[in-house]
Formats: structure tokens, sequence, C-alpha cells
């Protein structure tokens, strides 16, 4: 869990930097080797690494507009998904999908930018599971922001009744953009939602892993022997602004500053510490996280850009043509 | 002072606010509802500085819920308010289509005109800066479309305004689609063009006027938002090779100013429509349809310019591919004139 947590910290680091590059010195958003949204994750490791912990490559896991972390807990090809981010052919969506559009099927990851949108497949991967009578689970990552939205509701209510495999994981950042949770509920527990279901909910008021990694062991546990959803909410941190260039005029300052004090990450750490695990063994864990996140990077930048001929491949178009998927370019992690 | 007012120029996001504020200044029925549309002013400007005038009561910041609020839009406006609600991008529609296209849209109809819905649903559209498929479609075609919603497009901080106040004004559903390129914004520049002189009284722009943004007399290219720049940038360049193309705004899709389109089309003979939307079923056809049923003799050439039917996709080179660029529409004029 802490290798994966300091993986997509310093991954999320190294992604800023290379954003901003072109953008200087007045933020232009479509400028630079990166361009359009970028949202990044720092300070939400730890619902990613407490519940994807408890995952098989084919469980299936649907995330959100901000994606990097769980993918990388999911154990997504890490070169591929940055290649696409890159916006680069061998990405692992031919430069077609981007930072918020991110498939891997091979790990049976998926996420997408609107708002509640991966619930319902979530819910769907689940009717697969228990259809075949596997053990496979479906989790779907939220924000707290997406609770309030149809798809979620709709989708808790569909796993409940038919006892589907299902986790539904709520990150709470107390932000929805600029909206604090308190403007737009008057329930701050998110977990109470699973009450109208009739399904169990549980909420960790604080983003440690640990905390996590036991309710979520509860929550998957309880979908593998056939018994139903259940819904898990993380208290996790926004370090940063909702995307890149996100100014937060809006945010009080002391905001920002507790966000950032309360640090998953050296929390993990400082737990890993005082169970005997020495100062060198963590050091090596960030220095092989930070090596790989230098290596999938330098590799994305190296890969050619897709060739427009392509825009029209992979849709059913009037004088288009769907080919079948290439197969994944060599090179990447697996 | 009337003439100093006229020279001041503004963005198309400070114009547009400037109606709204307008309005609501004018009626207490006016409010404004939307995900951060209260402290952040909107992701595209498009409420920025309402909330301090106007405090939380008229500009809502609501959950990310669009079927609720929308349809409490729809609601609120039935009872004789006039709600502004933002759907932030034109992409998100999906999650609350419903009520915007069977509660909005046709309410007044199926209750034989008992009831008005005077809303305005505002919504960025439009891509450029690779923002992939759920955050760059501009969807023009699927709103005029669907009946019983008017559908405003802007091109320019002078048209923003007036057809806000018209939006606002109006007796039935309004659906104001604002390209995301053109607002002003600090982090997204705007070609040249958008911002322009705006007068400090309120105006109105009638809706089904287009406008012919430039005069030429060779070939008519029809378009609207940010190819309305794109159009007239691609003109200067035909004019140095000696050929004037017409570029005729067109606005409003829904009501459609068919007639000038069609008398810019008897004039020049040759027609080129650009959108930024899909290219079937869409703003292009109907277009040429329209100038085919009246003008087919005085039609010599037609082209057009639309996103060849795929997603938009996200790398640079591919986004470039699909969405209609100044070079492509000066070469669709030049085979048009050959
Ligand atoms: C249906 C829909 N409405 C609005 C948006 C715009 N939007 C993107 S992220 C976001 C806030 C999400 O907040 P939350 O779910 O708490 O996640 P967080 O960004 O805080 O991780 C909004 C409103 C969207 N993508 N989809």
């Amino acid at each position: 869990m802490y290798e994966w947590m300091v993986t997509a910290r310093h991954y999320e680091e190294r992604l800023q930097e290379e954003y901003l590059e072109g953008k200087q010195p007045a933020f232009d958003i479509s400028a630079g080797p990166i361009p359009g949204e970028l949202h990044l994750a720092a300070g939400h490791e730890a619902a990613a690494a407490g519940v994807c912990a408890h995952l098989r490559d084919d469980d299936v896991v649907t995330a959100t507009h901000r994606p990097h972390h769980v993918a990388i807990a999911k154990g997504v090809d890490l070169k591929r998904m940055t290649a696409e981010i890159f916006g680069r052919r061998t990405g692992l969506c031919k430069g077609k999908g981007g930072h918020m559009h991110l498939f891997d099927p091979d790990v049976n990851f998926a996420c997408s930018g609107i708002i509640a949108e991966g619930c319902p497949p979530a819910v769907g991967a689940a009717m697969a599971a228990k259809k075949r009578n596997t053990d496979g689970v479906a989790v779907s990552f939220v924000g707290e922001g997406a609770i309030d939205q149809g798809g979620f509701l709709e989708s808790l209510n569909l796993a409940a009744v038919h006892d589907l495999p299902v986790v539904f994981v709520i990150e709470d950042n107390d932000w929805a953009i600029s909206m604090p949770k308190e403007r737009v509920t008057d329930v701050s527990d998110g977990s109470q939602r699973a009450a109208g279901f009739d399904m169990p909910g549980v909420r960790i008021d604080y983003d440690d892993a640990v905390a996590v990694f036991e309710a979520a062991e509860e929550a998957v546990m309880r979908a593998r022997a056939g018994n139903g959803p259940s819904l898990v909410e993380v208290q996790v941190h926004r370090r940063m602004g909702h995307f890149m260039g996100d100014a937060e005029a809006y945010r009080p300052e002391d905001d920002v500053e507790r966000h950032q004090r309360l640090d998953s990450v050296e929390r993990l750490a400082d737990d890993l510490r005082s169970s005997d695990v020495s100062d060198e063994e963590l050091a090596a864990i960030r220095e092989r996280a930070h090596e790989r996140v230098e290596e999938a990077i330098a590799w994305a930048k190296d890969q050619p850009e897709p060739d427009p001929a392509e825009v029209t491949e992979d849709v059913f178009v009037d004088g288009g043509q769907r080919p079948r998927a290439a197969d994944a370019p060599a090179g990447g992690d697996d | 002072m009337a003439q100093a007012a006229t020279e001041r120029e503004l963005t198309m996001s400070r114009a547009m606010v400037e109606a709204v504020a307008s309005e609501m200044r004018d009626g207490d029925e006016v409010f404004v509802m939307g995900e951060d549309v209260a402290d952040y002013g909107g992701i595209f400007d498009s409420t920025q500085g309402l909330l301090a005038e106007f405090g939380r009561d008229r500009v809502m910041d609501v959950p990310i819920s669009e079927t609720a609020f929308i349809g409490a839009a729809v609601g609120a406006a039935q009872q004789g308010m006039r709600p502004i609600a933002e759907l932030m991008f034109v992409d998100f529609f999906g999650v609350c289509m419903d009520q915007i296209y069977n509660q909005m849209a046709k309410n007044t109809y199926m209750s034989g005109g008992a009831v008005n819905v005077p809303m305005v649903l505002t919504t960025a559209v439009g891509g450029t800066y690779n923002d992939a498929a759920q955050h760059s479609q501009t969807l023009y075609g699927t709103f005029a479309h669907l009946p019983g919603m008017k559908v405003v497009v802007p091109s320019t901080a002078y048209d923003a305004k007036g057809l806000m106040h018209s939006a606002i004004r109006d007796d039935d559903p309004v659906v104001y689609m604002f390209h995301k390129r053109l607002m002003g914004l600090g982090w997204m520049p705007a070609p040249e063009g958008p911002k322009t002189p705006v007068p400090e009284e309120a105006y109105t722009i009638p809706f089904g006027e287009a406008d012919v943004k430039r005069e030429g007399s060779d070939a008519t290219v029809v378009t609207l938002g940010l190819h309305v720049h794109r159009a007239l940038e691609a003109a200067e360049t035909l004019a140095e090779e000696g050929v004037e193309a017409e570029v005729v705004d067109l606005r409003t899709l829904v009501p459609m100013d068919t007639e000038t389109v069609v008398e810019s089309v008897r004039k020049t003979g040759r027609l080129v429509v650009v959108d930024e939307d899909y290219r079937s079923f869409g703003l292009t056809g109907e277009v040429v349809t329209r100038v085919a049923e009246r003008a087919l003799d005085d039609l010599e050439a037609v082209r057009r310019l639309a996103v060849p039917d795929v997603p938009i996709p996200y790398a640079r080179p591919l986004e470039e591919a699909v969405n209609p660029d100044t070079g492509a529409i000066a070469e669709a004029v030049r085979e048009t004139v050959e």
C-alpha cells in the first residue's frame, strides 16, 4: 500500500511539472505537452490503496475524473497510462481517451469524466460476475459531490435489490470544485445514504490507509461471498485545486492548510516505522517508486503521436472503419 | 456619453453577465442556479460577480444533480419565475435530458399553451483545448433538432448581451450555448473578434436574425460560434487571393434566419456551411436543405465542414483533424469558386 501511495504521489508531482510546461507565464490550458484539464489526486491515495489492496485483476474498478491514484493501485500499466495522458499513439486508448477516459481491460479498470457515471457500469460488471457464478466484485469510486447524482442513487438501489457484489467507495474531500459539502447537502456523513437502500455503510473519518484497508476488507469479502453491496466513505484531502490552474479563490486559506497538513502518506510511513519497518526499507520503496514513475514518463514522452488518419478508426461511422482492437504495443509495463 | 459608452469593449462573458445582472435588477423573478455559479462565478465566468451583488438566494450553488435543478427551473418558471439554470458543459446533458426535452421543451405544447416555461438554460460548448470526448462537444444540432426550445449561440460580446436580454425576457424556454473559447477567459485565450464594444444600456437582439459579419460577393460561409471567427480569418486570406467571402453568423439556430442565408446565396451562388458539431443529421445538412428548397437554381456549389461523426478525440493532432480550422474553411471556399 505504501508503495502504491508514494508512486501515486510522486507520479502526480511529476505530471504537475510536465503539465505546467509551456503554460507559463500566463496559464493557457491548451498549451504544453499535456493540454486539456488535469485533475490530480494528491491527498486521495489512502482510499485507493486501502480498497484496491483487496482486489484482483479480474475485479472491476470504475473511477472518476480524478483517476490516477486508483489506476495505480489497481495495477494499470503505468507506461501506457502516461502515454495516454501525453496523447500518444501507444497510450492505453491510442490517444483518443486522455486523462479522464482511461481504459485498461487487462486489469479491468475504466474511468470517465461525468459525475457518478461509473456507478451503473460497476453494477453491470457485478451482474456479469453473479450470472457467471464467479466471486468477482466490482468497485465504483465517486467523490462526495457525486452522491447527490441520480446515477449514484439508482445504482445503489439496483445493486441492493439484486444483491450484487459491488462496493461503492466515496472519496470525501469536502469540495466539489468550489462547492463545500455543507452547501449542497444537509447530511455530512455520506455513508448514511446506504441506510436508505438497506445496505451496510461505513465512514472512515480520517485518511488512514490501514483503517480503509480494514473497512474495505469487510465490504469486499461480503461482496465476494455473495452477500451484496456496501458503501464505504473515506475522508480524504484535496491538497490542490480542483484542476490544474484552479486558483481556489473560493477556498479559505486554513482549509487548504489543513488539507495539506493531514497527509495519509506520511501517516502510513509513521505507522510502518512504529511496526519496525526501517527507514532504509521505506527509502528503498520510495526510490523504486520514483524510478518507475520517471521511467514511465520518459517512455511516454518518447512515443509517437497518433496519425490524424486514425481519427475515424474505432467507431462505427459511415465511411469509417472499426478495425479489431490492435494488440497492446510493446514496451508497456507488462 | 452614449458615444463613449459604445466605445467600451467587453469580453463575451462580461457582456453576458451584464445582461443577466441588469435583468436581475429589474425583476425579482430572475434568479440563477447551477454548479459553481456562486463563489466561483461559473467555471467559464458566465456568472462572475453576481453573488456579490445579489446574494445566495438569487445566485444559487446547487448539488451536482442536474435532473433536480434543471427540472426545478422548469417548475419555478411555470410559477412565473424566470430562472437561469446552467448546465456546466453541454456534454453533461445526458444525465438530465429528460427534464430538458420532456418538460422544459414540451410543457407549453402539451398543455395546449396553458403553461409557459420562461427559463434560460445556459451551457458551455466547444473544444479546441484537448479536453476529449466528454467535455468538448458542441451539440448544436441535438438541441435544435428537438422541438420546443429556442437555441441561441452568440459569437461576440455585443451579440451575447443582446441575445441574453432577449432570452431572459422570452416566454419560451431558451437554450443559450456559449463557446468556451470565446468567453475571454485568462486561461483560454480567445481569437481576435469576440471582444467588442458593448453599450451600457440594455438592448435586445431579436431571435431569428442572422448577422452578416462580413460582406462578399463570391461565396457565402454560414456558421456560428467560434467558427464565425475562423471563417472571418479565412475570408481575409481569401481576399488576398481575390475571393470575397460573405460570412453569415446565424446567431440563433431556432428560430433560424433562412431568409438572410438564401439572399446571400442568391448573390454569391456558392454555399459553405461550417459547424463544430457532428456532420450527419445536423446543422450543415439543415442549412444546405433550406437553401436548396428555396434557391436551388442559384446554387452553383456546396461544401460542408463539420466533425466527421466521431467522438472528439483527445490527442492534439486528432482533435485538430476533426475540428474545422481556418485553412480548411478557406480551402472549402476555394473549391466552390473553382
Ligand atoms: C454530470 C456532471 N456534472 C458536472 C460535472 C462537472 N464536474 C466535474 S468534477 C465536479 C466536482 C466533483 O466533485 P466530487 O464528486 O466531490 O469529486 P472531487 O472532484 O472533489 O474529487 C463537477 C461538478 C461533471 N463532470 N458531470
